[in-house]
C-alpha cells in the first residue's frame, strides 16, 4: 500500500494574466479525511478541476496511487478511482435517479473488471447506493424532482458509484440547513468508514471541523496552512486571511 | 422487445409496406416514396448524433454527396450492384464522419457544427473541380434496363431503400436501449459529468459520428440511379441539410420515433408542395416550421404526444 | 520558380483590400461570438440582406448604397435586438439548448436565403456608384476603388466600434458581461439588457457590410453561406472578442485567398476559407472547456 495515495506537486494554474492556483504541494495518505478550506476565488475548485484532468495545469504534476497522471484523460482518471463531486450538481437530467447511478457503474466499475457487471448485480449496487444516502424512495424520479438537498446526495452517490479510491466533495453543503449539513457529514464519515479517502472542499466551518482529521488553507492560489485543525484555525495568517472575514 | 424481434417486425412492415405499393398502379409513388424512405434514413442518421448526444451536424449534404459521388466514379469505371454501392458508400463516409470527428470534437459542440458547415463547403468544392465525376457539368447515369428481383428499376430503387430505413431504424433504436445509448445520453446532458463519471466522451462521440456519417452515405449511394444526372448543385442541395436537422426536430429528438415521424410528415407535405407549389416555397416552409418548431415544441411531436399522455394520468 | 513579380503584389494588395473587407463582415460575430458567445450562423445571411436592400434603394433610388446602409443601421439594430430577445426567451433562459439554438440560427439563415430567392430570383444584382468602375494606378500596382472605397469604410467602422468598446460606458458593459454578469449588476446594469444591445450591434454592422459586399462583387441569394467559412475562420484565427485580432486575421485569410485565386483559379477560393478553418480548429488547445 503506497504511502500517499494523491500527491499533487507545484501545481500552478494561470488563466490568461489570473493566476488561480501557485505552486500548491498537497498530500494525502489513504484512509485520510482532509478538509480544504479558502475564501472564494482562492482556488479550491480550480485545484480539483486540475488534478481531476478537467482542467490543465501549466506546471506541477499529480500522482495517485504511485503512478503519474498528468497525461490521462478525466474518464481514466476516474477509472483509476478518483471521483469528485461537482459544486453545483450536474446531474443527467434526462434519466431517473437509479440510472444516474448506472452510469458510474457500467463504465468505471465495468471498466476496471474483465466481466461485466449483470443487470441485477447493477440494480443491486444501486439499490445499496441510494440506500446508503437516503435516497431509495427516489429511485425512479427525475433530477429535476429532486430537492436541493437530494440533488447534493445524488451527487454525492453518482460520485460513490465509480467505487472511488479518493473522493473530493466540492462544496456539497452550501445553503442547506445545520440539520442538513450534519446528515451530509454523517454520510461522508460512513463513507470514509468504508475505505474511502476523502477530501472535502467546504465553507461551513462546523462541517469541516467535525469532519476532518487534517485542514488545509488557500488563500489567493496558495497554500497557507496544513495541519492540525485546531492548530490551522488558530494560526495567525489564517485568522487574517480568511477566518476573520 | 427485443432487438432481433424488433428488426423481425420491422421488415414485416415493411414487407406490407411494399405488397401495397405494388398494388397502387402509379410509378409515381414509388418516386415519391424513395425521397420519403431516404429522408428517413437521412433524419435518422443525422439523430444519432445529434438528437443522441447533442452535436449538431450541419454537413449532412457532404457524407450523402459522398456516397452518391462514389457510386458515380464506381460506375465510371466498372459498375456494381447497388448494394455493393451502397457498402462503399457506407464505408467512405464513414470514414470521413471518423477523420473529421478526431479533428474537432474534442471541442465544444458549437465548433464542431462550425466545422461540420466548413466540411460541406471543402467537399463540394472538391467534387466541383473533380472532373472525372462530371465537376460542374454534371454526370448523367444510365439506368439498368431490368431490375433484380422486381422488374421495374425504381421499384427496385424503393425496396432497397425501404431495407436500408428498416437497418437504419433498428440500429438507432437498439443503441437507444445499451449501454452505448445511455453513454451518448450523458454526453447530451453534461459531458463534464459524464467524463468524471468514467464515459470515454470522446471515443462515444466518434462512434456517432461515424455511424452517422456512414448512414448518411449508405443513403447517397443510389441517388445517381434515382436522380439519373447529378450535378454538385443538387447534390449537395441545401434541402438535404435543413431537412436532416428539421425533421428530427419536428418528430422529436430523444427516441428512434421522432426521426421517422418527422421524416413522414415533412417529407410526404414536401413532395406534394413541389407538385403544386414551387419547390422555393417549400424549403420555405421547411425553415419555418423548424424554427417554429425549436421555439414553442422543443421536444418535437413526439415530446408533445409524451407530454399530454402524462398529463392525462396526473 | 519564376512567379510574375507585378502579378503578385497585385494579388497581395488585393488581398490585403478584400482582408479589410472581410474584417467588417466579421467585427458582428466577434461580438456577437466572442463576447456573447451566441453562435450566430445566420450573421452571413443578415449581410446578404443588406446587400439586396442597398441594390433595391440604388436601383429604384439612385441612392448611393453606402448611404443605404448607414439609413439602415437603426432598423437592422432593432432587427437585431428583436432576435436576441427570441433567442433569450426560448433558449438562454430554459438552459442546455445548445442544439435548439443553433438550429434556429440555421433556420433563420435558411429562411432569409430562400426568401430572398423567392423575392429576387438567383440572378446576379449589383449597384451602380460613381466609384465602382475608376482604378487608381500607382506604378504597376493597381488599386481598383470597387475594392478601395470598402476597405476603407471597413477600417473606418472598425476604429468607431474600437472606440465605442473601449471607451463608453455601455461599451465596457458589454466587455464585461461577458465576464462578470455579478459585478455588472452591482453596476446596477442590467445584463440581459446589455447583451441585448450588443446583439443589435452585431446585426446593424451587417447592413453596413452589406452594402459594402455588394459594391465589391454581385450578389445572389446563396453567396451567404461562402461566408459562414469565411467569418469563423477569422473569428477564431484572430482570437474570439479581439478587434485588431479580427482584422489581423481578416487580413490573412484576403491575402491568402487571393493568392489562391490568382494562381490556382477562383474556383478553389471558397475551400481555402474553410480549410483555414479546419485547420485551426484542429489544432486548437484540446480540452471540453473550449476557450
Amino acid at each position: 500500500m503506497a504511502e500517499t495515495l494523491l500527491e499533487v506537486t507545484d501545481m500552478t494554474k494561470r488563466f490568461g494574466g489570473f493566476v488561480a492556483l501557485e505552486n500548491v504541494n498537497l498530500t494525502v495518505a489513504p484512509g485520510e479525511r482532509l478538509g480544504l478550506i479558502g475564501p472564494n476565488g482562492s482556488g479550491k475548485s480550480t485545484l480539483v478541476n486540475c488534478i481531476c484532468g478537467t482542467l490543465r495545469n501549466e506546471n506541477g504534476s499529480v500522482r495517485f496511487a504511485g503512478q503519474p497522471i498528468d497525461n490521462l484523460k478525466t474518464h481514466e482518471r476516474t477509472w483509476l478511482g478518483l471521483a469528485r463531486s461537482f459544486q453545483l450538481p450536474r446531474p443527467f437530467v434526462s434519466m431517473t435517479v437509479k440510472d444516474n447511478l448506472r452510469i458510474p457503474l457500467m463504465y468505471t466499475v465495468d471498466a476496471r473488471s474483465t466481466s461485466r457487471l449483470t443487470k441485477d448485480e447493477l440494480d443491486g449496487r444501486c439499490a445499496e447506493l441510494l440506500t446508503l444516502v437516503g435516497l431509495a424512495d427516489k429511485a425512479l424520479k427525475m433530477p429535476r424532482d429532486l430537492t436541493q438537498v437530494e440533488m447534493r446526495k445524488l451527487e454525492l452517490a453518482r460520485a460513490m458509484a465509480a467505487e472511488p479510491k479518493l473522493l473530493m466533495a466540492d462544496e456539497s453543503m452550501a445553503g442547506l440547513s445545520h440539520s442538513e449539513v450534519a446528515e451530509i457529514v454523517a454520510l461522508l464519515i460512513k463513507l470514509n468508514e468504508r475505505g474511502v479517502t476523502i477530501i472535502l472542499i467546504e465553507h461551513i466551518m462546523s462541517a469541516v471541523m467535525s469532519f476532518s482529521q487534517r485542514l488545509a488553507v488557500l488563500v489567493s492560489g496558495r497554500k497557507i496552512a496544513d495541519g492540525a485543525p485546531l492548530e490551522v484555525i488558530q494560526d495567525p495568517e489564517v485568522v487574517r486571511a480568511y477566518l476573520g472575514q | 422487445m427485443r432487438s432481433s424481434t424488433f428488426v423481425i417486425c420491422a421488415l414485416a412492415v415493411a414487407a406490407v409496406v411494399f405488397g401495397l405499393s405494388r398494388l397502387i398502379e402509379s410509378e409515381y409513388f414509388f418516386f415519391a416514396g424513395y425521397v420519403v424512405l431516404q429522408y428517413i434514413v437521412l433524419a435518422t442518421a443525422w439523430n444519432i448524433l445529434g438528437g443522441y448526444t447533442g452535436y449538431v451536424n450541419f454537413g449532412s449534404a457532404a457524407f450523402f454527396a459522398l456516397g452518391a459521388y462514389a457510386s458515380v466514379a464506381i460506375h465510371k469505371t466498372f459498375p456494381l450492384p447497388i448494394p455493393v454501392l451502397i457498402v462503399i458508400g457506407g464505408v467512405i463516409s464513414g470514414l470521413v464522419g471518423l477523420g473529421m470527428g478526431y479533428l474537432t470534437l474534442r471541442l465544444r459542440g458549437a465548433f464542431f457544427a462550425i466545422a461540420t458547415l466548413a466540411l460541406a463547403v471543402v467537399v463540394q468544392t472538391l467534387i466541383t473541380n473533380w472532373d472525372f465525376v462530371g465537376g460542374s457539368r454534371g454526370a448523367y447515369i444510365l439506368r439498368p434496363a431490368s431490375a433484380p428481383l422486381v422488374g421495374s428499376y425504381i421499384e427496385y430503387l424503393f425496396l432497397i431503400m425501404l431495407v436500408l430505413a428498416v437497418a437504419a431504424v433498428s440500429t438507432a433504436r437498439a443503441i437507444e436501449r445499451s449501454r452505448l445509448g445511455y453513454g451518448f445520453a450523458t454526453i447530451r446532458d453534461d459531458e463534464l459529468a459524464a467524463e468524471a463519471s468514467g464515459v470515454p466522451t470522446l471515443r462515444l462521440k466518434l462512434v456517432a459520428t461515424t455511424l452517422s456519417g456512414a448512414f448518411m452515405g449508405m443513403a447517397g449511394a443510389p441517388l445517381p440511379y434515382y436522380v439519373t444526372y447529378l450535378d454538385p448543385a443538387s447534390g449537395f442541395s441545401l434541402a438535404y441539410a435543413v431537412n436532416s436537422i428539421a425533421m428530427p426536430l419536428v418528430g422529436g429528438t430523444t427516441t428512434w420515433i421522432g426521426p421517422v415521424v418527422g421524416a413522414i410528415l415533412l417529407g410526404t407535405i414536401q413532395q406534394v408542395a413541389t407538385v403544386t407549389i414551387s419547390s422555393a416555397v417549400n424549403l420555405l416552409i421547411v425553415g419555418l416550421v423548424l424554427i417554429a418548431f425549436v421555439i414553442i415544441a422543443p421536444n418535437g411531436l413526439v415530446g408533445l404526444v409524451q407530454g399530454w399522455f402524462a398529463k392525462r394520468t396526473t | 520558380m519564376d512567379i510574375p513579380y507585378e502579378l503578385l503584389i497585385n494579388a497581395i494588395v488585393a488581398g490585403l483590400l478584400l482582408g479589410g473587407f472581410y474584417a467588417a463582415v466579421t467585427i458582428g460575430v466577434s461580438i456577437s461570438f466572442g463576447i456573447l458567445d451566441i453562435v450566430n450562423i445566420a450573421h452571413p445571411a443578415f449581410i446578404i440582406l443588406g446587400s439586396y436592400l442597398a441594390y433595391v434603394l440604388n436601383s429604384r433610388f439612385g441612392i448611393d448604397p453606402i448611404l443605404v446602409s448607414i439609413m439602415m443601421l437603426p432598423v437592422f439594430y432593432v432587427l437585431g435586438a428583436a432576435i436576441y430577445q427570441t433567442y433569450y426567451l426560448s433558449f438562454e433562459r430554459r438552459g442546455h439548448e445548445a442544439l435548439r439554438s443553433l438550429a434556429f440560427f440555421f433556420g433563420l439563415l435558411f429562411v432569409t436565403e430562400v426568401t430572398l430567392v423567392l423575392v429576387f430570383g438567383v440572378d446576379y444584382r449589383y449597384v451602380e456608384a460613381s466609384y465602382i468602375g475608376p482604378t487608381l494606378h500607382f506604378g504597376f500596382v493597381d488599386l481598383p476603388l470597387r475594392m478601395l472605397v470598402p476597405f476603407l469604410m471597413a477600417v473606418a467602422m472598425l476604429l468607431a466600434l474600437e472606440y465605442f468598446l473601449a471607451r463608453t460606458f455601455i461599451g465596457r458593459a458589454i466587455n464585461a458581461v461577458a465576464q462578470d454578469q455579478v459585478a455588472l449588476k452591482l453596476m446596477a446594469a442590467d445584463p440581459i439588457r446589455i447583451k441585448r444591445i450588443a446583439f443589435g450591434i452585431s446585426i446593424a454592422t451587417t447592413a453596413l457590410a452589406g452594402a459594402l459586399l455588394i459594391i465589391i462583387q454581385p450578389v445572389e441569394p446563396s453567396v451567404g453561406r461562402e461566408y459562414i467559412g469565411r467569418v469563423f475562420a477569422i473569428c477564431v484565427l484572430g482570437g474570439l472578442g479581439s478587434l485588431p485580432g479580427t482584422m489581423l486575421g481578416a487580413v490573412l485569410l484576403g491575402v491568402v485567398e487571393s493568392l489562391t485565386a490568382t494562381f490556382y483559379g477562383p474556383s478553389w477560393a471558397p475551400a481555402v476559407a474553410f480549410g483555414f478553418l479546419l485547420l485551426t480548429l484542429a489544432f486548437r488547445p484540446a480540452g471540453i472547456l473550449g476557450r
